[in-house]
C-alpha cells in the first residue's frame, strides 16, 4: 500500500483554507437578506461554492430568483464533467456513489486527478470532499451567525465576493482560450448591465464559452518547447 | 433570498453531479460540448468579478471595491493562496473606504 499521508495532509490543508471562504459566504448570504437556515441549507444541499456565491451575489444586487438560478446552474453544470472524470475513480454500491456525487466539486476533483495511483485518487477524493464539506458548512454557520451583527461595508466585506471570484478564476485564465472566454465574458457583462434586468448580464456572459466550439489548433512549436 | 431558489438550486446542482458520476458513468460527452463547459468558469466568474466590482444595480460605480479587487487580482496573479487573496481584497477595500470617508 503506497503512503497515503501526504495525500491526506494536502486534503486537510485545502479543506481548512476553503473553510475560511465558507465564512465569507455565510456573512454574504445573510447580508443579502437570507436567513441563517437558508445560508446553511445552501452550503449543505447545494455545496458548490461558485454557484452559491453567484446566486447570492445576484440576489444581493436585487436580481430575480430565475436570474439568480440561471447563472448558478450554468456554473453547476461543470460538476457534470467532473463527475464523468470521477466515475473512473469512484466505484462500488449505488448508495456510495450517490453520496460521493454530493462531494463532486472543484477541489475534490482537482486533488484526485493530481494523484498517480488509483488508490491515492480515491483517498484524495474522499478526504478532500469530506474535509471541505465539514469546514465549509461549519464556517457558513459561523459566518451566518455573525453576519447580522457586523457592517459588511465598513469591513470591506462587499469586496470579499469579487476577491473570492478572482481567486477562483485565476487558474482558468492561464490558457489562451480561458483568457479569451474570460475577457469576452467580462466585456459582454459590462455591455449588458445598463440594458438588462439585474442578473441577466451574467447569463449573457455565458455565451462567451462558444469560443470553445472550434477544435483547438495544435500549439505552435514555441509553445511546446520545454 | 427565497426557499424556492435554495431548493431549486440544490436539486439542480445535485442533478448535475449525479448525471456525471452515476448516470453517464464512463461515457464521453461530445468534445465540442466538453470544451465549452470547460470555459464556463472563466467566462462567468470574470463576468461576476466586473459586475460586483464596477456596478451597483444597473449603474456603473467606481469606489473602494475597485482598489480591493485590483489588489486581490495582483495576489492571485502571483499565485497567492485563496485566503490571502480574499483577505487582501477585503482589507484594501476597507482601508481605502476609511481614508476616503476621512478625507
Amino acid at each position: 500500500m503506497p503512503d497515503r499521508a501526504p495525500v491526506v495532509a494536502a486534503a486537510l490543508g485545502l479543506g481548512a483554507a476553503v473553510g475560511a471562504f465558507g465564512f465569507v459566504f455565510g456573512v454574504g448570504a445573510v447580508s443579502a437578506g437570507g436567513s441563517v437556515a437558508q445560508a446553511c441549507a445552501m452550503s449543505l444541499l447545494v455545496f458548490t461554492g461558485a454557484s452559491q456565491f453567484s446566486a447570492v451575489s445576484v440576489v444581493a444586487a436585487g436580481g430575480t430568483t430565475s436570474a439568480a438560478l440561471g447563472g448558478a446552474m450554468l456554473l453547476a453544470a461543470r460538476n457534470a464533467v467532473y463527475g464523468l472524470a470521477m466515475s473512473r475513480v469512484i466505484r462500488g454500491p449505488l448508495v456510495r456513489r450517490l453520496a460521493a456525487a454530493q462531494l463532486v466539486i472543484d477541489e475534490s476533483t482537482a486533488m484526485a486527478l493530481a494523484q498517480e495511483e488509483p488508490e491515492h485518487r480515491r483517498v484524495a477524493f474522499w478526504t478532500t470532499g469530506l474535509t471541505v464539506f465539514a469546514c465549509w458548512n461549519a464556517a457558513t454557520l459561523a459566518g451566518a451567525l455573525v453576519g447580522t451583527s457586523i457592517d459588511p461595508a465598513a469591513l470591506g466585506l462587499d469586496a470579499a465576493f469579487p476577491a473570492g471570484f478572482v481567486a477562483m478564476v485565476a487558474p482558468h485564465l492561464r490558457t489562451r482560450r480561458g483568457l479569451v472566454a474570460g475577457v469576452l465574458g467580462a466585456t459582454i457583462c459590462l455591455l449588458t448591465v445598463p440594458w438588462t434586468p439585474i442578473g441577466v448580464p451574467i447569463l449573457c456572459a455565458g455565451t462567451a464559452v462558444l469560443v470553445g466550439l472550434p477544435p483547438e489548433r495544435p500549439d505552435r512549436p514555441r509553445d511546446i518547447r520545454q | 433570498m427565497t426557499w424556492t431558489l435554495v431548493l431549486l438550486l440544490a436539486g439542480g446542482a445535485y442533478l448535475c453531479k449525479v448525471v456525471g458520476l452515476v448516470v453517464l458513468g464512463a461515457r464521453h460527452l461530445p468534445p465540442a460540448l466538453e470544451r465549452c463547459l470547460a470555459l464556463v468558469p472563466a467566462a462567468l466568474l470574470s463576468a461576476l468579478i466586473v459586475r460586483d466590482t464596477f456596478t451597483a444595480g444597473q449603474e456603473f460605480v467606481l469606489d473602494a471595491r475597485a482598489a480591493g479587487v485590483a489588489a486581490a487580482a495582483l495576489a492571485a496573479w502571483r499565485r497567492a493562496p485563496m485566503v490571502v487573496v480574499i483577505l487582501l481584497g477585503v482589507a484594501v477595500t476597507a482601508m481605502v473606504r476609511r481614508v476616503a470617508a476621512a478625507g
